[in-house]
């Protein structure tokens, strides 16, 4: 009997709620979106740990929607690749939060900004625990139309038109993935993953998997900003507030992109050699066009979306490779590259707060004013760069190592050279951003408020601490069981159902 | 039954996805990108609704005894369609209102002249 789980449903329950709370009661005061808000991420981050700790007890959980029994009803999945990015997912929406508190008093209708806000993780985090293919959509397309109107909050020219473009390009992407699911409701009379993973394997064609494997990986490629599905990103991330871009950056590509193809990819449709190796080529030919555009921004938000599209390269490439040394280095990744792309683009915004430019050519010496911000971009920019000891040193070498170990070793040697690029470009936001002398118009600059420094602070201790997850105990609690989803593939299904 | 009849809705379907990623594709005016999402939308949910269509069926209620359940249609899709309808309309609505808000900045709807940021 597979045991079920009334934690799982919560995910989504309690942001939807307090969304709901917060556009009820919210409007007047501003205790109540913060406070609401706050309390909602602090607590999706316990729940996501009790969820942990649950599945290394106990395994694969199930929820079922209103008690309907599979493959009829909805039900809802937790194994340890979900467990792994609710964690994620909670830890960097909690972190998010903490720093708009302050950042976010420059804005009107904070409690429209803290409901979209707490729509998209519902979205996010029911796209990662569903189990049935058109509840994933649905979720999906809770969370993205919750990001462009969160892209669009400023209502200035430039956020505008990227949230525009985002819109078009973002719902095309979903409705590729409503073809491809509707395309495998008609061929396997089923929506829910777990069965239609049997008939997929009983029928045994693999005609209908190409093809809507095909519409699936353009789908969730754009939600993912996979090179050549990238053209929005830039744009996009950069024009939020800089919250947003945390968010965005930090999750929301991976929630809806890297998440949701491994999850269509491994668990339901299949892997095929084909496939792996064009995850490969896709997260390579991604590593190295968002560097080499990443080289020649100046724009410093900019910069850091172009990093973002080469990171999400790196997973890519991760997860392609196939071993389960990969797939643990590209959860490992995914996870660092959660946290300092957060840092970077929160410290963005603290000096976008402080000084109103985003141009690293008007910046100069502000490491001088702005102590705190600058040690923590410094760090964020080592994890990204990956310069031991930083977390980000290790998932790549991880990943580098397992490309080799895989006879890869093109690829291990561009992924090399991009990690060489990365170490560039950061060192611009260093050198141009922070050091050097201080400019006379930056000498009333001030440091940012005390919470955007905590939120800075705890993003930056977790970058440097972040590779003591590696040392057994931990690693086996939070990525050796996440990783191990990957290798279950799709015999989690006939788990799910023989347990239902 | 023949070939066109049993067919035709997966022709109107796909023609219509067609469409509707041409018109986004070559158009420049952002009202006429957002009409080009719509009829792609459309074709999509057409689709949807196609796949448990059967010809001369009746609705899945059981409430006689002779009825055989092999003419029913299929119940799921319906339900489906309509959740994709409705999170059509949110998408629509939302980029009407973006454009909108475009409008009242730029004073124009041509994706030409609204390009600050490279398209």
């Amino acid at each position: 009997m597979m045991p079920t789980s009334p934690v799982i449903p919560l995910f989504v329950a309690v942001p939807l709620a307090g969304a709901f709370a917060i556009a009820l009661l919210g409007k007047k005061t501003r205790i109540i979106p913060n406070g609401m808000a706050l309390i909602v991420t602090g607590g999706l981050i316990a729940f996501s740990i009790i969820a942990m700790r649950m599945f290394s007890l106990f395994g694969v959980h199930t929820y079922k929607l209103g008690a309907w029994p599979a493959p009829f009803g909805i039900v809802m999945v937790l194994d340890g690749l979900t467990a792994f990015m609710l964690f994620t997912v909670s830890l960097i929406a909690f972190l998010v939060i903490l720093f708009s508190i302050s950042y976010m008093e420059r804005y009107s209708g904070r409690w429209q900004f803290y409901t979209l806000f707490l729509l998209m993780v519902a979205g996010m985090n029911g796209v990662i625990v569903t189990g049935d293919m058109f509840n994933l959509f649905v979720f999906l397309e809770v969370a993205a139309v919750a990001s462009y109107a969160l892209v669009a909050f400023g209502t200035e020219k430039h956020e505008l038109e990227a949230a525009f473009k985002y819109a078009v390009m973002g719902s095309v992407g979903s409705l590729f993935v409503l073809l491809a699911i509707v395309w495998l409701y008609s061929y396997t009379s089923t929506l829910n993953m777990a069965d239609m993973a049997l008939a997929l394997q009983a029928a045994g064609s693999t005609r209908v998997a190409l093809v809507t494997g095909v519409l699936l990986l353009t789908g969730f490629a754009l939600k993912a900003a996979i090179v050549p599905f990238h053209a929005w990103l830039p744009d996009a991330h950069p024009s939020a507030p800089a919250p947003i871009s945390a968010m965005l950056s930090g999750v929301l590509i991976k929630a809806l992109g890297v998440y949701a193809i491994c999850r269509v990819f491994y668990s339901v449709l299949g892997v095929s050699p084909q496939l792996s190796m064009l995850l490969m080529v896709l997260g390579v030919v991604s590593m190295s066009v968002g560097v080499l555009l990443a080289l020649r921004q100046w724009d410093l938000k900019r910069l850091l979306a172009y990093s973002s599209i080469s990171q999400i390269g790196y997973i890519m490439l991760g997860i392609g490779i196939g071993t389960p040394l990969g797939f643990m280095a590209a959860l490992f990744h995914l996870f660092n590259h959660s946290v300092f792309k957060s840092l970077l683009f929160l410290g963005s915004g603290a000096v976008e707060y402080a000084t109103g430019t985003r141009d690293l050519r008007e910046m100069g010496g502000l490491g001088k004013r702005m102590k705190l911000t600058s040690a923590a971009m410094l760090s964020g920019s080592m994890s990204v760069a990956g310069i031991p000891p930083f977390a980000g040193f290790w998932s790549k070498l991880l990943i580098i190592v397992a490309a080799v170990q895989a006879g890869y070793y093109w690829f291990a040697i561009i992924a090399v050279v991009a990690s060489m690029l990365t170490l560039s470009y950061v060192m611009r936001i260093m050198r141009y951003g922070f050091l050097g002398e201080l400019r006379e118009k930056w000498a009333g600059v001030r440091e940012v408020p005390f919470m955007m420094k905590l939120s800075l602070g705890l993003l930056a201790l977790i970058c440097i601490l972040g590779g003591l997850l590696l040392l057994p105990g931990a690693r086996e609690f939070f990525l050796t069981q996440a990783a191990r989803t990957f290798s279950v593939g799709t015999q989690l299904a006939s788990r799910i159902l023989g347990g239902v | 039954m023949s070939f066109l009849e049993d067919y035709a809705y997966y022709f109107g379907a796909f023609g219509l996805i067609f469409i509707g990623l041409l018109i986004m594709l070559v158009k420049h005016n952002l009202i006429k990108v957002i009409i080009g999402l719509s009829i792609l939308d459309t074709g999509v949910n057409l689709f949807l609704i196609s796949v448990g269509y059967i010809s001369n069926g009746t609705a899945p209620i059981f409430c006689r005894d002779d009825m055989d359940p092999s003419r029913m249609v299929d119940p799921v899709p319906q339900a489906l369609v309509l959740t994709a309808i409705v999170i059509g309309v949110a998408v629509l609505a939302m980029a009407l209102a973006i454009a909108v808000r475009l409008y009242q900045r730029y004073g124009t709807l041509d994706l030409r002249k609204i390009k600050e940021l490279r398209w």
